[in-house]
């Protein structure tokens, strides 16, 4: 009996002393040690964890049949069976590495993101309003990214040495139709929404996925924010108007509204920034918005974003084709703009985003020829000069619906397959001078289909191969559109992708209706790129390679309108481009340089042969420097744009050859511009402020430097005059407030 | 005789069962010892959370150990040179936290360490991910000081982010001291439920507060 309880007690001292020893090694299964691992005997204390050289031992007085588990962030777990005896146990176990977002190669070719979140975004949301040369436009911003032009005289974004209308732009995957302001002649409109109401963005110059069509050039891809942060109300004050909105979170934070209204009037901006123009109609601008987001039980988001502005303008300038006349043109816009986006998680790595958009737009132009008196003349005879009064109604409509579900294959591989609807109806009248009317309609219904998959086959390399179909009504043709971009991460993290993608775009509708028999234009782009980023610093070099077939060509209808006539434009642009960002040499100072070499030359419209448009410098060049000295509580923020001249054109109708002909050309002079602007934060580290304030001083140009974007010549082609900025500079001074980051979060909640 | 094989029974399973909790014991207060000397040697820290995770999954029913194994986890990304590594770290600590959180819900304790991992995010870039983190970090202080007020850790933790805000944003030693002293008071009263139960950061409290002379 004691010999038993004596057993019992010696029990587990003898297990201890009959200890077995479990060593052994950790490779990648290429032959790589891997620290850090932990190897655990399944349900027991026992284990260990690997050294740097991938080397691990440990004891255990367990016996029999056991499971062995290896686990570390970024390995596949595994586990093996393990009987232990008597006997010591070595092994040696390859771990297979996972493909993580945080370790897997970005395919990144063509592509600029600005996002917090996204791995591999080389700007931030903030970046984008506190760019000095963008005076808070979203897509200004980018102008400041290699690719793009410093196109001074017009809207949108000329990338690559495609003009501004092969640059689209998609909100939550729906296309916007006038993101812009309706244009002026010779002013650069802004973009209509305000930047803050994105959350990320991606810039592609070039070979973007195929879940987009329609532009042959370039795509931005904006991303509406989700739900606010908090709930607050803004005032914003400012010497270009004013503007108020509020956002209010749920309780449960699991829904949210907002509405804000903006009203801009001119008044005082060209009170303090004299114009070069005569406003009689200073631009006068109202905007609300209002949004309504959920999110599901499934963690998938509901959002509506609705838009209405109108807007109107007038100005004068002398008319190049005489000395005592002036030109007048009025602009009346009206445009609003309403999209659902439903992103919902369906269960076994399924996805489904879908959206539905719908847009309106309506121009009331009027252009006159005034005389000394601001008094309108009339004339009768059907010269050039008649052709100067006019008056132009534009009035359109557009829906889209967009379907897209997503497929998560394990690790980072996806499928994503969808399709999208556009319709969009233009219809315009316009009255001649001697009251004759020509009415014209366009209506299309565009038809796409398009699939994509990621592949990554480790770690360091990848791709994502796509194509997309797409039907026009309009143009009764199909065209088919394969995508293709590929990135390889080298063993200093460094990579280097490859793109390659055709492109299509319908004609713009300035240039219809036109004859029938019109195919698509169609781009091929080919990118080549090189990017490292560590601890702060980013260097990208890109090479690219674009070929343009079936531009089109135009020519003048008996209305003396031009319209498109045939496909028989071409061209091509090649380049390379650098960008650089550090964040880190320098204390508190961030910057980045971007430069961009551009050759390219093209045939289309009414050029009369193949040259480099009017919107293609051969070098561009910026630098952004911030800094915030954090004991002024304040940012300040430069910008330089430099571009080399760029060339312009007179096209001479030659009756004896029946075409255009080069009348005159030349080029402008280098562009240069600094810009400058102080973002002053007086509420940081105040207890509990009522209202968080932000003053911001903003001037373009700072230094007066010329500029000539271009130059108009009279009909005949005698006289020249430059295209210029509307004032040597533009002083901005703004106050914007927001409410209820502290205490009076509670105030308004209670009140709402 | 089979009443003595019924007492050996009984009397074998019962002392397995003191021999288990004997050895978490022993195993817990060890490991626990070690975290502070493994500061000078963040790989260390690593080795650590390994065990701690170890011990959790061996007993299922504890949340300290997990609690342990995040702590160590979080602390190791404060050391941690290589800011892209960070996020990864800080995601391990995530998961390891949510397990002690499943077995033991609402605790202070384990809303300090969330609080942590939000700062750890931050850390990453703190420009753009202030608004995100910050708040979140903060948020999670609070919920702390609501489910034990009488813990002292959210105030250190709060006082710590304080004294290490620059002045013109709110932060520096006027407005950390007091938050300070006050955890400092706390933890002179403070007892933990057990020997087991986290019982850190008077020492670097104390600290914090002679910088702040």
């Amino acid at each position: 009996m004691k010999r038993v309880f004596a057993l019992l007690v010696m029990l587990p001292a003898l297990t201890v002393q009959a200890q077995v020893k479990v060593a052994g090694n950790i490779t990648d299964g290429r032959g790589k040690s891997v620290a850090g691992v932990s190897i655990t005997l399944k349900n027991t204390y026992d284990g260990s964890t690997s050294d740097s050289l991938g080397n691990f031992s440990f004891s255990t007085s367990e016996k029999g049949k056991h499971i062995l588990e290896t686990s570390i962030i970024g390995f596949r777990p595994l586990e093996q069976e393990l009987e232990i005896g008597t006997s010591d146990i070595r092994l040696n176990i390859a771990m297979k590495e996972l493909i993580t977002e945080l370790k897997a190669v970005v395919i990144s070719a063509g592509s600029f993101v600005a996002s917090d979140k996204s791995k591999g975004a080389v700007l931030s949301a903030l970046d984008i309003v506190t760019t000095p040369s963008a005076n808070g436009d979203v897509t200004s911003a980018f102008k400041s990214l290699p690719g793009t032009q410093q196109v001074g005289e017009s809207e949108g974004l000329f990338v690559r040495g495609g003009s501004a209308t092969e640059s689209k732009i998609y909100m939550d995957g729906n296309l916007v139709n006038n993101f812009f302001y309706s244009s002026t002649p010779g002013i650069a409109t802004r973009g209509r929404f305000n930047p803050f109401l994105f959350k990320g963005t991606v810039f592609s110059s070039g070979g973007y996925s195929a879940l987009y069509g329609q532009a042959l050039s370039s795509a931005l891809i904006l991303e509406t924010i989700d739900l606010p942060e908090r709930t607050q109300a803004d005032l914003g004050v400012s010497v270009i108007g004013i503007g108020g909105g509020i956002q209010k979170l749920s309780k449960d934070k699991k829904s949210s509204w907002g509405i804000s209204y903006n009203y801009a009037n001119l008044w005082l901006g060209f009170a303090i920034n004299k114009q070069k123009q005569d406003f009689y109609q200073i631009p006068v601008y109202h905007q609300g918005d209002a949004n309504l987001r959920f999110r599901t039980k499934s963690g998938g988001m509901i959002k509506y974003y609705g838009y209405i502005s109108t807007n109107k303008v007038g100005f004068r300038d002398a008319d190049i084709d005489s000395v005592v006349l002036k030109n007048a043109f009025a602009l009346e816009n009206l445009n609003t703009y309403q999209n659902i986006n439903w992103r919902e998680n369906l269960g076994s790595a399924w996805k489904m985003t879908t959206g539905v958009s719908y847009s309106t737009n309506k121009d009331d132009i009027t252009n006159e020829l005034q005389d000394a008196n601001n008094q309108k003349q009339t004339i009768t005879n059907p010269s050039f000069y008649a052709f100067k009064n006019f008056k132009l109604k534009n009035k359109a409509q557009y829906a889209q619906a967009r379907f897209v579900l997503e497929k998560k294959l394990g690790g980072l591989n996806a499928i994503r397959f969808g399709s999208d609807y556009f319709y969009s109806e233009e219809k315009s009248t316009y009255t001649l001078y001697d009251g004759s009317q020509f009415s014209e309609s366009v209506t299309d219904n565009m038809n796409s289909v398009f699939a994509e998959t990621d592949v990554f086959i480790t770690n360091n390399l990848a791709a994502k191969i796509g194509g997309r179909l797409e039907h026009s009504q309009l143009l009764a043709k199909w065209n088919i559109a394969p995508r293709v971009s590929v990135a390889y991460k080298f063993r200093d993290n460094s990579q280097a992708s490859f793109a390659y993608g055709l492109f299509y775009q319908n004609p713009e509708r300035k240039y219809l209706p036109s004859v029938a028999g019109l195919d698509f234009s169609r781009a091929a782009h080919y990118i080549l790129q090189y990017q490292k980023m560590n601890n702060g610093r980013i260097l990208r070099v890109e090479a690219f390679y674009k070929k343009y077939t079936d531009l089109y060509k135009t020519a003048s209808s008996v209305t003396g309108r031009e319209v498109a006539t045939n496909n028989n434009g071409f061209g091509h642009a090649q380049g390379l481009e650098l960008f650089f960002r550090d964040k880190k040499t320098f204390k508190d100072v961030d910057y980045w340089i971007s430069y961009s070499y551009l050759d390219t030359k093209r045939d289309f419209l009414n050029y009369p042969q193949a040259i480099t448009p009017s919107f293609a410098a051969n070098h561009t060049a910026a630098l952004v420097v911030k800094k915030f000295i954090t004991s002024w509580k304040t940012q300040f923020n430069l910008s330089y744009n430099f571009a080399t001249g760029r060339p312009y054109y007179h096209f001479a109708y030659d009756n004896a050859q029946g075409k255009y002909v080069i009348g005159d050309a030349g080029k402008t002079i280098n562009y240069n511009s600094m810009s400058f602007s102080v973002n002053y934060l007086p509420g940081i580290g105040k207890k509990n402020p009522k209202a968080f304030v932000v003053w911001v001083l903003g001037i373009n140009n700072v230094l007066g430097q010329d500029q000539v974007f271009s130059y108009n010549y009279n009909n005949a082609g005698t006289r020249k005059e430059a295209v210029t900025p509307p004032s040597k500079r533009f002083i901005f001074i703004g106050c914007f407030m927001s409410f209820g980051i502290d205490r009076t979060q509670d105030a308004i909640n209670n009140n709402l | 005789m089979k009443k003595l094989f019924l007492m050996v029974a009984i009397a074998s399973f019962t002392t397995a069962a003191f021999a288990q909790s004997e050895k978490y014991m022993a195993a817990m207060k060890s490991n626990i010892n070690a975290i502070d000397t493994s500061f000078k040697n963040p790989q260390n820290l690593l080795t650590l959370a390994n065990q701690f995770e170890r011990i959790g999954n061996a007993e299922k029913t504890q949340w300290l150990p997990f609690y342990y194994a995040a702590l160590c986890q979080v602390n190791y990304t404060y050391m941690e040179q290589d800011k892209s590594k960070i996020d990864g770290i800080a995601d391990k600590a995530t998961e390891l936290i949510d397990k002690a959180d499943a077995l033991q819900p609402k605790n202070s304790e384990i809303s300090c360490i969330k609080s942590m991992i939000a700062s750890a995010h931050m850390m990453v870039d703190p420009m753009t991910r202030f608004m995100e983190y910050g708040m979140e970090s903060q948020t999670f202080i609070d919920d702390a000081m609501q489910q034990d007020p009488t813990n002292p850790r959210p105030e250190y933790l709060k006082g710590q982010g304080l004294k290490y805000t620059p002045e013109q944003f709110g932060g520096g030693c006027g407005t950390a001291k007091p938050v300070l002293q006050s955890s400092l008071d706390k933890y002179g009263v403070f007892k933990p439920a057990s020997e087991l139960h986290p019982n850190w950061g008077r020492e670097r409290t104390e600290m914090l507060i002679g910088e702040c002379k």
